[in-house]
């Protein structure tokens, strides 16, 4: 489990986060929502240790990240997977050689067996023959699987992923949804996904924190948040026709 | 100005961190030899023999009808060649070369949050990615400057033999006319130094680079002008430690 205490981070004289306090619960997917530049993108980075707080803690199981030295918390993180928005695959290597890198970084596995674990894990993503393309030769929705592939090579105990299914159509979206939905249960894992899409929330949102001007909000599911009267959150709602049409 | 200097020494202590894992680091090492130094054998053997070449033609051009020996042409030839040219001038074409790609490189990779994934992965990403650099181009821009030395010398002598300027044994023997081996220590401890200076102020540029593309191509010019500037700023240092 990952708790949040008391978090703050500021840019200069601007607070981006105030105050937040949370947990994420293991098994299931934890869906922080909000609208752009309302914090979401920073309470991520701080959670995996990319931005340092001025003050609050981060506990992955009652460990403080924030506190850590830089040993620790790499020990942490070769626990995390992360998808990034825009699938940070690295360009000079191919879909399979991005999938074995964390294994060649963190196990003594023989080049067979770092093979198989990356077939098995882009075949756990539905891809197939593209081991040996580079990402610039493979579409967007097709980058985001192999990332996600690569977040699960190691087998993580937390999987993060910021906005996965920005930029893709709504099937793949879903598609892309379903699989991190069905991923957190297999190998019961920590998911924390950023997203502002309110498909996701309906689909796989079993846990829900709404952040509203670097603020926690509101927190519920997939069904209390249909029958909110948060002005705030029915506002942020409101702005997808389609959600819009389902409260009413 | 201040602020950047601070943080380019900081930055050292990132880069110059032990490996996590020695195989690897070296595999990235001969992956980044073949990159950075390969790719430059063709353009450095190009410039350097009509650069030799050229410059064999000025110098007979200045001595012709003089009361000055024709073997003074290979003499002064070599002198240019081993002590400027060849150390100086083509560390300085690589600074454009070998540093923007650098710069560039790294650059994108940290727009593109590649740079992030790594350190996610609780990885050292300057060390990842800087030092098998900075090590590749240490160790291959001297092989770079030997060959370019050879390539000028031969550049000056088929000119100069060909056309008719002075016969070859004039030439070889303006070549080995007061030899001090001395000179070829300073010509590659040049070069190790101004190899270390490109690749570690174009990774630098490229490391803190924030925005997307307009930033990416602005680091990479940048750093080719910091690189050519310390470049000339510790050239004229180490002639004068050296040679003064």
């Amino acid at each position: 489990m990952i708790s949040v205490k008391n978090l703050y981070k500021s840019f200069g004289e601007r607070v981006v986060l105030h105050d937040i306090s949370t947990d994420f619960k293991v098994g299931e997917s934890n869906l922080i929502i909000g609208m752009s530049g309302s914090g979401k993108t920073v309470l991520m980075k701080c959670l995996v240790g990319l931005f340092k707080p001025e003050s609050g803690q981060v506990l992955f199981n009652e460990r403080d990240m924030v506190s850590m030295n830089e040993q620790e918390q790499s020990s942490i993180r070769q626990d995390i997977g992360m998808v990034f928005q825009g699938s940070a695959l690295f360009d000079s290597l191919t879909v399979q050689e991005n999938v074995i890198f964390p294994l060649d970084m963190y196990t003594n596995m023989s080049l067979g067996e770092k093979i198989e674990r990356a077939n098995f894990c882009l075949q756990r993503v539905n891809l197939e023959n593209v081991n040996n393309l580079y990402p610039s030769e493979i579409s967007g929705g097709m980058k985001k699987r192999v990332a996600i592939a690569r977040a699960i090579a190691n087998n993580p105990k937390y999987l993060f992923c910021d906005e996965p299914n920005s930029g893709l159509d709504p099937r793949t979206a879903a598609v892309i949804d379903e699989l991190i939905s069905e991923i957190t249960k297999e190998y019961n894992i920590t998911t924390i996904i950023n997203t502002h899409d309110m498909n996701s929330v309906l689909q796989i949102g079993d846990n829900v924190a709404f952040i509203y001007q670097g603020n926690l909000w509101w927190r519920g599911d997939k069904h209390s948040i249909c029958e909110t009267d948060n002005p705030e959150l029915l506002e942020f709602l409101n702005a997808s026709e389609l959600t819009k049409r389902l409260i009413k | 100005m201040l602020k950047t200097i601070g943080q380019y020494f900081l930055f050292h202590k990132d880069v110059f961190s032990r490996p996590p894992r020695r195989k690897l680091f070296w595999r990235q090492v001969f992956a980044e030899i073949w990159r950075l130094g390969m790719d430059s054998v063709p353009i450095v053997i190009l410039l350097s023999v009509f650069m030799g070449a050229a410059l064999t033609i000025q110098l007979h051009f200045g001595t012709d009808g003089q009361w000055i020996p024709d073997y003074t042409i290979g003499f002064v030839a070599r002198q240019t060649i081993i002590l400027e040219f060849s150390p100086t001038v083509i560390s300085l074409i690589l600074a454009g070369k070998v540093g923007s790609r650098i710069s560039s490189e790294i650059g994108t990779m940290r727009v593109t949050e590649q740079i992030d994934a790594l350190e996610v992965m609780g990885i050292n990403p300057a060390n990842y990615l800087v030092l098998p650099k900075v090590i590749a181009c240490m160790f291959f821009h001297p092989i770079l400057i030997m060959l370019s030395i050879g390539f000028a010398i031969g550049g000056g002598y088929v000119v100069g033999v060909a056309s008719g300027m002075m016969s070859a044994f004039q030439y070889i023997y303006g070549l080995q006319f007061y030899f001090n081996p001395f000179d070829l220590f300073y010509a590659l401890f040049k070069t190790v130094v101004f190899a270390y200076l490109i690749t570690t102020i174009s990774a630098f540029y490229g490391y803190f680079t924030q925005g997307g593309a307009l930033e990416v191509g602005r680091a990479s010019t940048k750093s080719a002008v910091q690189s050519c500037i310390m470049i000339i700023t510790v050239n004229l240092v180490i002639t004068q430690l050296l040679l003064g």
